[in-house]
């Protein structure tokens, strides 16, 4: 089958080619350059973006998953390079989120000996990826290309490492393009047999509930299991909350929707958690930033726990039962046995919670930025793939900007990584390049990686880049404001740049707003450029809080509404 | 990675630091680098100590089995085992206890030892059925081999004399009958 000489490289990029991957984001180097080249050499429908940085390379992978379900590829080079994607790898991993890095690797014979840009990236990675190889046979990376795609997209998601030695990419092919898989340790296929009895005991309890809520995640957003979800809540009428990873994989604007839980969940969503006399949650980790308290967590309720990961059972919440397994699978074999449940009264009280504590925010006294991003909602009828960066405005944006699909909210939850935003959008927009993608950064997070205005623009990509610059590093300051007497330290973004002028420096036109009357006119006119990229960059007031909230290591009856008028003690549970 | 021995060097009276009951885990994995560095980060993310550890090559060469000794919570154990478990170089990882396993240990140890004190060193030996494997006009090494308590007790009983140093290969585990460990 071979006609000509390959080298190992080239064997990597066919394989890669092969498999369906239609992006690389990356950067070059030393150690890659052979990869690189047969990046060239190999005739492949691949793309290659080059980032301005291998972290924004590795968010750029990440959007892209996260917007198609699809794993692109990342390609760097060894030392700097490889260690560079470990905070992209960490987020990855904590979101389930699959995707392959290949690294280039100093010569296997120079390998633990302090080379230039030699890093044990093999060593260094095991803990914030699902699997990770070390290439030490030329003829095996068409085999470990394959298993590392096949281990990255099926059961639990995740990224997959593969670190390329020089002499390795650089040595002569003579082997199988298309091997046997060889993972005796891995059988994802048994995420999809369903246990019949627990499933039994599922549909008897919930036949039994009376204020039953459904909380789903991000394992019902991977398994697409989207439409066996909405079948589930209007069969039984059972309302529904998600995760912030979940938004979008029930309708947001669904009258059994109450919206995000956790600490800085609606109101009407903790209020349902804590009253319910079962909970269904699929394809939820429980977060620690959504039970607060383990043992404090839903005393009064019947628990039913679907996951796909088996050390996902009993690690933070003990269920009363547990379904292993696929979530589309487990809600197709549930609907098979339900029947409608009477929750008119639950639902009505669900209701007046609704009424009585609606998200809201002010249009007087400074530009907001919930007005913004609820503006950009209503402009754009929630039809466009956002992504958000990390703190405040991450948050208010969870709040305010309603998903009605799967797979159009990227966000990091679990790593709550700074700077994953921007380059998570220029990502989505290249998987979607007919979607309007929206970024929403803070002004901390979008400095992390705002160097990718370059590649956003090169490339023309039509975001919407919003910065919502409050000058401070907004979370933390909440916390020091209402922890600690007020004490502001380590969070005055003093000395951030002209953010238009910024913009233009890469050619990206830009709006600034600074007046809440300002903000629907400035938005259609950003609306309406389609040539490239598009910056807003909202000057929004100083201080303000995200509310409701529950402080971390807090019982959800502890939620607060409102800012506190009380000096309030310091949290102490995780951060 | 094969024939790795490592047995945690602190006195048999110390409690080990993660208090709780002892459990003994049995791992098949993959023969492959690194392996030992995954399974090793499991248990120290989740704070638990490492009390021993044998690991070698097994039957099928493709595959490497460990023995490990663990102390801790039963609850924090079971997220390690499954946290184990889901490895992708992983092949299984159960629990053994002394009920349903044979559990044995080996151990060198050395000991000062003058000619007059020898034959008082080989009762000793010769009671918990050890073997002398090394003798010098004032040393001797003494091998032995058996359950936990057993060799506890010979160290106990060497310990009249002074013990210049022991290495104990930690618990190795097999399940009882046909099943499978």
């Amino acid at each position: 089958m071979i006609n000509e000489q390959l080298d190992g490289a080239q064997a990597l990029i066919k394989t890669l080619d092969a498999l369906g991957i239609e992006y690389i984001f990356g950067y070059s180097g030393g150690a890659a350059i052979p990869m690189f080249d047969a990046l060239e050499t190999v005739k492949t429908r691949m793309k290659f973006i080059l980032a301005r940085h291998e972290q924004g390379a590795v968010h750029m992978a990440d959007g892209y998953a996260r917007a198609t379900g699809k794993p692109a590829a990342v390609l760097v080079t060894s030392g700097p390079g490889a260690g560079n994607t470990v905070t992209g790898l960490m987020t990855a991993m904590m979101d389930s989120v699959p995707m392959l890095v290949i690294c280039g690797q100093q010569v296997t014979w120079m390998l633990g000996k302090d080379a230039f840009q030699e890093a044990d990236i093999f060593g260094i990675t095991i803990p914030v990826v699902k699997h990770n190889y070390l290439v030490r046979d030329s003829n095996a990376l068409p085999r470990i290309v394959r298993e590392a795609y096949h281990i990255a997209t099926t059961g639990r998601p995740g990224p997959v490492l593969i670190d390329v030695p020089k002499n390795i990419s650089q040595g002569p092919f003579t082997g199988d393009m298309n091997p046997e898989l060889n993972l005796p340790g891995y059988d994802p296929s048994c995420s999809f047999r369903i246990c019949d009895t627990a499933v039994q005991q599922t549909t008897d309890l919930i036949a039994k509930a009376k204020r039953p809520v459904i909380l789903a995640g991000q394992g019902c957003m991977i398994a697409r299991a989207d439409k066996e979800l909405l079948h589930l809540a209007e069969t039984l009428r059972c309302p529904v909350t998600t995760t912030l990873l979940g938004k979008g994989v029930f309708p947001e604007t669904h009258p059994l929707a109450l919206g995000m839980i956790g600490m800085h969940g609606t109101a009407y969503a903790n209020k349902a958690v804590v009253e319910c006399d079962v909970l269904i949650n699929i394809g939820s980790r429980f977060d620690d930033r959504i039970i607060g308290q383990p043992a404090k967590f839903c005393k009064g309720a019947a628990i039913i726990h679907i996951d796909i990961d088996p050390a996902e059972m009993d690690k933070m919440i003990v269920p009363d039962i547990r379904i292993v397994g696929d979530a589309k699978a487990a809600l197709t074999a549930i609907n098979a046995h339900i029947h409608p449940l009477e929750t008119t009264e639950w639902l009505a009280k669900l209701d007046g919670y609704k009424k009585k504590y609606p998200l809201t925010y002010k249009k007087q006294g400074g530009l907001r930025m919930q007005q913004v991003i609820d503006e950009f909602y209503q402009l754009t009828g929630g039809k466009a793939i956002v992504a958000t960066d990390v703190g405040q405005h991450q948050m208010w944006s969870a709040q305010f900007f309603k998903n009605d699909q799967p797979h159009h909210w990227l966000s990091s939850g679990g790593a709550g990584t700074m700077g994953f935003g921007f380059p998570a959008a220029i990502g989505a927009q290249f998987a979607c390049p007919d979607s309007l993608v929206i970024s929403f950064s803070g002004d901390g997070g979008f400095q992390m990686t705002q160097f990718e205005l370059a590649t956003a623009a090169l490339h023309k990509l039509p975001i919407k880049i919003v910065v919502l610059n409050n000058h401070y590093l907004g979370m933390v300051r909440q916390w020091q404001e209402l922890f600690y007497d007020d004490r502001t330290s380590g969070v005055d973004l003093i000395g951030n740049p002209d953010f238009c002028m910024l913009a233009a420096a890469y050619g990206i036109p830009s709006v600034h707003i600074k007046r809440p009357a300002d903000v629907t006119r400035m938005l259609k006119k950003a609306l309406a450029y389609h040539d490239g990229p598009f910056l807003i960059h909202a000057e929004c007031v100083k201080t303000d809080n995200v509310f409701p909230m529950i402080p971390a290591g807090a019982v959800l009856e502890d939620m607060i509404t409102e800012a506190p008028r009380k000096k309030m003690a310091k949290p102490t549970g995780s951060t | 990675m094969s024939h790795t021995i490592v047995t945690t060097e602190t006195p048999i009276t110390t409690p080990p630091i993660a208090s709780g009951p002892a459990h003994t885990l049995s791992v098949l994995v993959n023969n492959e680098p690194g392996v030992l560095m995954r399974i090793c980060q499991v248990f120290s993310r989740r704070g638990f100590n490492i009390d021993s550890l044998i690991v070698s090559e097994g039957r099928n060469p493709n595959f490497s089995r460990m023995t490990i000794g663990v102390s801790g919570d039963p609850q924090g154990l079971n997220q390690i085992i499954m946290q184990v478990a889901k490895l992708i170089d992983v092949i299984h990882c159960f629990e053994h206890t002394s009920e349903n396993s044979v559990t044995k240990e080996m151990v060198l140890v050395k000991i000062q030892c003058s000619p007059s004190e020898r034959s008082m060193a080989l009762q000793i030996a010769e009671h918990f059925s050890g073997k002398t494997v090394d003798l010098t006009p004032t040393s001797m090494i003494v091998m032995l081999n058996g359950d936990s308590p057993k060799i506890d007790a010979a160290i106990t009983m060497f310990s009249q004399f002074n013990i210049i140093e022991t290495v104990r290969t930690g618990k190795m585990v097999m399940a009882r009958g046909e099943q499978p460990t």
